[in-house]
């Protein structure tokens, strides 16, 4: 499904992203952990298409297809989710209506009709149950004034309602607490299928005890230098990333 | 470089400005130039009794006197008020009873706006006062108001048909003297609407008028006159586009509302006159007088959505002379290119009780310059008087200005005044979050500009809010890159 291929990317003078490859099936969940400033963020933005980084060799292939001249909405219509880890507030727009127009926009781009308002309605009701949320939450503005768990809650509500392919969770449980956390994974592994795939981006074990992955990939430095499987995570979380880093000099 | 008409016809094929274009009706129109004899001729012109020609004259005298104000946050190259002519008609002038006695042409031009009266005869409960050019064509709905004993015409015909009321109430919100441009609209005013709302009656349905310019190089000077007696209610819409010209066409209207004991008037705006092309040239000035007068326990509120003209110096205020009374204004200025807004209101707070709202969003873009001008003016006897303020700043860039520039005199002690301003930009991770979820860049303006407007989008009626979303898009396209 996606194929990243020896990925350059970095901002102005700064190189950030140095040598990236990563292979994602349809099926499979990936996570990338990293400490702090590893590229992780930069890594999950340049996939989704934010010309802010340039990107200085490489390719991504999405769907055996280079994506890398696709505009962000363009990706984002092939089936290119990112559950964003600072989520933006945009004033006055409800979410009601913020994924209405998404959900409108992506149709059009297909060339399809606007989703009839009943069934936007239906889907925005089972959606909601699914992630608890309260049929209030729907009329606030988009991310204003949220708590950093309604925010990431909120990711994932739109995610469920994206149905993309591919879906990037940028540091999605910071800021849930355990019930919250609970809940998002729910959420999450509703999508899974064999036709989907997942990118986990976290710091921590605890999520993928819930959302458990078949690779993980450690970057340090904007280089995977570790990959293995799911007990790599909880390896990481006993030794913490110095022990990776050591190993690296050695 | 000279503008060409090939420029034009560019600027028309790229659609810059969607609903330009120019409708050929045969018009009889006065040659260039101003002086009382002008003056006196339109008034013979409109068959005017002698009151309303001494009234007109009264102004031009004084108007003479006056200078064009500079003080507006405003820069544009004067208008010679000798190269303007003053008088404009459809020569064809028949009142129709239905429409397909309308002249094609005309209706043609209102289907390429949009607002088809096919359409909008449909649109339940809206009557249309259609002002073309200065003369009214046609009135809509008028029996259905007549048997409320709402009066609902142009104003010509109000000055022959109901002398008393305009006579009583005309220049009473907005003297004759009142500014340099309320001074020359009241010596030349061409047309415009009348509206008188009887004791007790709550008009059935939203009045509206369209106003357009269409002649080369005619000044459009409206006169519109609300009245709403003793503890009626009405609720008033008025919109407007041009046609493209490359020629800067002065607009001077004069709006008088007055709210009597315990009456309420909704004064809702889209103005959309041409705001000149890319590159600042051309486009409609609009130097506008509105006024509101409220009695005892009336309520006045403006609501405006501006996204014309390539200067406006436009103020809807509310004099709250009735104890209790309350004045509200709620406003969408946008501006793009090289336009220029200076707008803002005026609440002046006489009686006690009295209560103002201010809610004004501006929005620029591209090199324009927008202003928000407001005065809260509480008199000494004014007791217990509350104004809430809250002025908000979207940008667009780099290279346009907001500027707020708030003024508050408060004469007495117990006055309650809050005001509040923001300034945003729309950033870039805020459009970035929008493409990432399949809204293109075009359509994530648009929904950003929508939700930062909502709150006076929302004051709007339902069409007429709708046809502003569609508006505040149109005037925004293209304005990042
Ligand atoms: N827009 C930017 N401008 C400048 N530096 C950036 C920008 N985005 C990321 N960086 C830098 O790139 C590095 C990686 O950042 P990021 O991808 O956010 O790391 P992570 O998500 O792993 O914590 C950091 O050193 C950060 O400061
Ligand atoms: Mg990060």
């Amino acid at each position: 499904m996606l194929e990243i291929k020896n990925l350059n990317a970095g901002i102005e003078d700064k190189d950030i992203l140095k040598g990236i490859d990563l292979k994602v099936n349809a099926g499979e969940v990936h996570a990338i952990m990293g400490p702090n400033g590893s590229g992780k963020s930069t890594l999950s933005s340049v996939v989704a298409g934010k010309e802010e980084y340039e990107v200085t060799g490489g390719d991504i292939l999405f769907e055996n297809e280079s994506i890398l001249e696709l505009d962000a909405e363009e990706r984002a219509h092939k089936g290119v989710f990112l559950s964003f880890q600072y989520p933006v507030e945009i004033p006055g727009v409800s979410v009601t209506n913020f994924i209405k127009t998404a959900i409108n926009e992506t149709r059009k781009a297909k060339g399809l009709e606007d989703m009839p308002a009943s069934d936007m309605l239906k889907m925005i009701r089972e959606k909601s149950e699914l992630l608890e949320i309260d049929r209030k939450f729907l009329s606030r503005s988009l991310n204003e004034g949220f708590s950093g768990g309604e925010k990431k809650r909120n990711e994932i509500f739109q995610m469920a309602m994206l149905e993309p392919k591919l879906a990037i969770l940028d540091e999605t449980d910071s800021g849930l607490d355990i019930d919250a956390l609970r809940i998002v994974s729910n959420g999450v592994n509703k999508l899974r299928s064999k036709d989907n795939a997942v990118i986990v981006i976290t710091h921590y074990q605890r999520l993928l005890e819930y959302i458990v992955p078949d690779f993980v990939h450690v970057l340090v430095d904007g280089k995977i230098v570790k990959s293995g499987g799911k007990e790599l995570a909880l390896e990481l979380e006993e030794k913490g990333y110095d022990w990776v880093k050591a190993e690296l000099t050695a | 470089m000279a503008y060409t008409e090939d420029d034009l016809e560019k600027e028309l094929a790229t659609k810059e400005y969607k609903y330009g274009f120019y409708t050929d009706i045969e018009s009889e129109t006065f040659p260039n130039g101003l002086n009382e004899d002008v003056v006196r001729a339109i008034s013979l012109k409109k068959g005017e009794p002698e009151w309303m020609t001494d009234w007109r004259i009264e102004a031009f005298r004084h108007w003479q006197t006056m200078e064009e104000p500079e003080w507006a946050n405003v820069h544009y190259a004067k208008p010679d008020f000798q190269n303007i002519s003053y008088y404009s008609a459809p020569s064809k002038k028949p009142k129709y009873d239905s429409l397909d006695e309308v002249d094609p042409e005309l209706l043609d031009t209102f289907k390429r706006l949009g607002i088809s009266l096919d359409e909008q005869k449909k649109l339940a409960g809206v009557a249309v006062d259609v002002v073309m050019d200065s003369v009214s064509v046609t009135t809509t709905f008028k029996k259905t108001l007549a048997e409320k004993g709402i009066i609902f015409c142009s104003i010509s015909e109000a000055i022959k048909e109901h002398p008393e009321l305009v006579k009583k109430y005309i220049g009473s919100v907005v003297p004759q003297k009142d500014n340099f441009y309320a001074a020359l609209n009241s010596a030349v005013f061409s047309d415009g609407s009348f509206c008188y709302i009887p004791k007790g009656v709550r008009c059935p349905m939203e009045l509206s008028t369209y106003f357009r310019i269409n002649q080369a190089g005619t000044g459009q000077f409206e006169r519109t006159l609300v009245v709403a007696d003793a503890g009626s209610y009405v609720s008033y819409l008025e919109g407007c586009t041009a046609p493209s010209r490359d020629e800067n066409q002065l607009h001077a209207a004069v709006v008088e509302l007055i709210a009597l004991d315990d009456a309420e008037i909704k004064y809702s705006t889209v103005q959309n006159w041409y705001p000149g092309n890319d590159q600042g040239k051309g486009g409609v000035y609009n130097f506008v007088t509105k006024r509101g007068l409220c009695e005892k326990n009336a309520k006045i509120s403006w609501t405006q959505v501006e996204t014309g003209s390539a200067v406006t110096w436009k103020y809807p205020s509310c004099i709250l002379k009735g104890d209790n009374s309350i004045g509200e204004f709620y406003s969408i200025a946008v501006t793009n290119n090289f336009q220029q807004a200076d707008t803002g209101t005026k609440m002046i707070h006489i009686g006690k009780n009295t209560k103002s709202t201010i809610i004004s969003k501006g929005i620029s873009a591209g090199q324009s310059q927008n202003s928000y001008r407001g005065l809260v003016q509480i008199n000494s006897r004014a007791e217990n008087a509350r104004n809430f303020s809250q002025c908000d700043s979207l940008l667009m860039g780099n290279k346009c200005g907001a500027h707020t520039f708030p003024y508050i005199e408060a004469k007495n002690k117990t006055a309650r005044v809050e005001h509040e301003a923001t300034t945003s930009k729309i950033g870039e991770d805020q459009i970035f979050y929008c493409n990432q979820r399949g809204i293109d860049t075009e359509k994530a303006i648009a929904l950003i500009v929508n939700g930062f407007s909502k709150e006076v989008l929302n004051k709007l009626p339902m069409e007429f809010a709708v046809e502003a979303q569609k508006l505040l898009e149109i005037s925004l396209e293209g304005s990042v890159g």
